[in-house]
């Protein structure tokens, strides 16, 4: 096999984010020698829908962008709305919009870390991580009246006020997933097996991750010390006590550390905001945007999502571009999987946190059979843990 | 905090400035200064791109480049003009791997030409039943029936 290329399709379809990709993995027998990413099966348009809507409604269009982190598109929409108007919200409002922002971030890095366990052969981590998200989709439902898609923020301020009687409510959830957390953390971070299995794995240098201008948890683990909350203060996030988790390896691991490590810093977050809940009103009016032009930007769980707003002086901006944090990670895929083996490329892929419903549609061609079924690569996967395992004795 | 802006006039003398508030600078320069203006930005001052935005407005095609300069938290946005009769910008590709696919996209969607891209196919049109010369971003465009059934 050695010395032949072959193409390991992986894709097309990526059902949960915004664009399902299409990876075509280039082989020499076992080890990734190139790849190359399609997008655009599941473009919907939505900068060309836009502006055929008024600024009170394009805040539920961006919010299904995507399903997971679906308070990240409102809110660094509503920035750059009121960028472009020069408003700020009420205090109270910064503080709600910063805990459904964190509660969310919380959600998603579990949710990450249960399909990461499952998919090196983990069950048990998948099964307990997503437990435990259960409990902070419940405070959505609570506080917002939705498990996903929130719909918590408006120009101006937010829709839903938090009251006196959820906040006990929020503190002992907190509690419950902050010490779960902390037991899940050590039972992933001391496994030997797991750290033979993802360390070294996917390494993304950061002179990589700088070119690529990659955001977020995948930047972070890299040695690149971004994160907009702290960078370009919005929302509570300056008011709050909190620190941003860096980290230098750029390996599989590190993204699984930062990601896990993050949940306890949004914890601190949301009980700092809960702490220091202002009172007051939880909007502010805005009469008008002005002709003229807004960047709102926020930290995602993903990364920074941007958008970018120009308006005329009506009630509908003239262009709205929306940039998702993965739009800049999967791009450095390519970098990142190359010399790596096919069972842990898909774990590469997966480790800057796209969906993982593509490994079920995987599918590999060899002289025009099927060779790799989604079940295959997951199999693969599993069995390099098997090895690791058998090697370390446990 | 301000280091970055004094070096950028006095490299680009021609550039205008407009501040919307300190986080948020719009550096408007001739479109042949962009590259030179991008390495500048990414090399020199350790700025990030962020993303890249086009806009079909009545003088041209408007590009903007969207710096940010992450340890002070501010948005550094590079604006050059194409005019429609000619809307070709040099790419920033060759270079800078972060604007590969955002420049692919711009093309796709508002036929901006950018020179010395490596591949510039379509990023998120389809390659088999996309009209190529449509470009929907356009303020001319226009929608038909069968787009639906697409």
């Amino acid at each position: 096999m050695s010395g032949s290329r072959r193409v390991v399709p992986i894709g097309p379809y990526h059902p949960l984010q915004e664009e399902p990709e299409f990876f075509k993995l280039i082989v020499e027998g076992e080890t990734v020698v190139d790849l190359e990413v399609n997008l655009g099966y599941n473009h919907r348009g939505h900068e060309f829908i836009s502006p055929e809507l008024t600024y009170d409604q394009i805040p539920f269009l961006v919010e299904r962008i995507c399903g997971i982190c679906s308070n990240s598109h409102p809110l660094a929409c509503v920035l750059a709305i009121e960028d472009c108007a020069g408003i700020r919200p009420p205090p109270r409002a910064d503080y709600i919009r910063s805990i459904v922002h964190e509660l969310e971030r919380i959600h998603s890095h579990l949710l990450w870390v249960g399909l990461a366990g499952h998919f090196i052969g983990y069950n048990t981590v998948w099964m307990w991580a997503w437990r435990y998200r259960e409990h902070v989709l419940e405070i959505f439902e609570m506080i917002t009246g939705n498990r996903n898609h929130y719909a918590a923020n408006k120009p101006g301020g937010v829709r839903r006020d938090i009251t006196k009687d959820q906040i006990p409510q929020i503190l002992s959830v907190l509690d419950v997933v902050e010490k779960k957390t902390m037991m899940l953390t050590k039972a992933v971070l001391d496994d030997p097996v797991i750290r033979a299995r993802l360390e070294g794995v996917g390494i993304l240098t950061k002179e990589q991750a700088v070119a690529y201008s990659v955001v977020g948890p995948t930047a972070r683990p890299s040695g690149v010390d971004i994160d907009v909350r702290r960078d370009d203060p919005h929302c509570a996030y300056d008011k709050v006590p909190w620190s941003v988790v860096v980290l230098n390896e750029g390996d599989v691991f590190a993204k699984a550390k930062v990601r896990l490590l993050e949940v306890f810093e949004s914890v601190r977050i949301v009980r700092g905001c809960l702490e220091n809940l202002p009172d007051g009103p939880i909007e502010t009016r805005i009469d008008e945007v002005p002709p003229g032009e807004g960047i709102g930007h926020t930290e995602a769980p993903r990364g920074e999502v941007f958008h970018y707003i120009r308006s005329d002086g009506s009630n509908r901006p003239l262009r709205h571009k929306v940039r998702a944090p993965s739009y800049m990670n999967i791009a450095s895929n390519v970098v990142a999987v190359r010399g790596g083996s096919i069972a842990d490329a898909a774990l590469t892929l997966a480790a800057v946190d796209p969906c993982y419903c593509c490994t079920e549609r995987m599918a590999a061609f060899e002289d025009s059979r099927l060779k790799f079924t989604g079940k295959d690569l997951l199999r693969l996967s599993w069995e390099k843990t098997e090895q690791v395992r058998a090697r370390l004795g446990r | 905090m301000r280091e970055a802006l004094k070096q950028f006039r006095s490299r680009f003398p021609e550039v205008e400035v407009y501040e919307h508030n300190p986080r948020r600078l719009y550096l408007k320069i001739p479109r042949e200064q962009i590259t030179e203006a991008a390495k500048f930005l990414h090399r020199e001052c350790g700025m990030r791109l962020a993303i890249c935005t086009a806009l079909d407005t009545r003088d041209g095609f408007e590009i903007l480049y969207h710096f940010s300069e992450d340890k002070t938290g501010t948005m550094y946005t590079v604006k050059v003009l194409a005019p429609k009769d000619d809307p070709r910008v040099e790419s920033q590709a060759p270079w800078f791997p972060a604007a590969d696919w955002i420049e692919r996209e711009m093309h796709e969607l508002f036929g901006v030409e950018f020179v010395g891209h490596p591949d510039m196919k379509p990023l998120l049109t389809s390659d088999t039943d996309w009209e190529s010369g449509r470009f929907p971003l356009r303020r001319d465009y226009e929608k038909r029936s069968e787009d639906h059934e697409r």
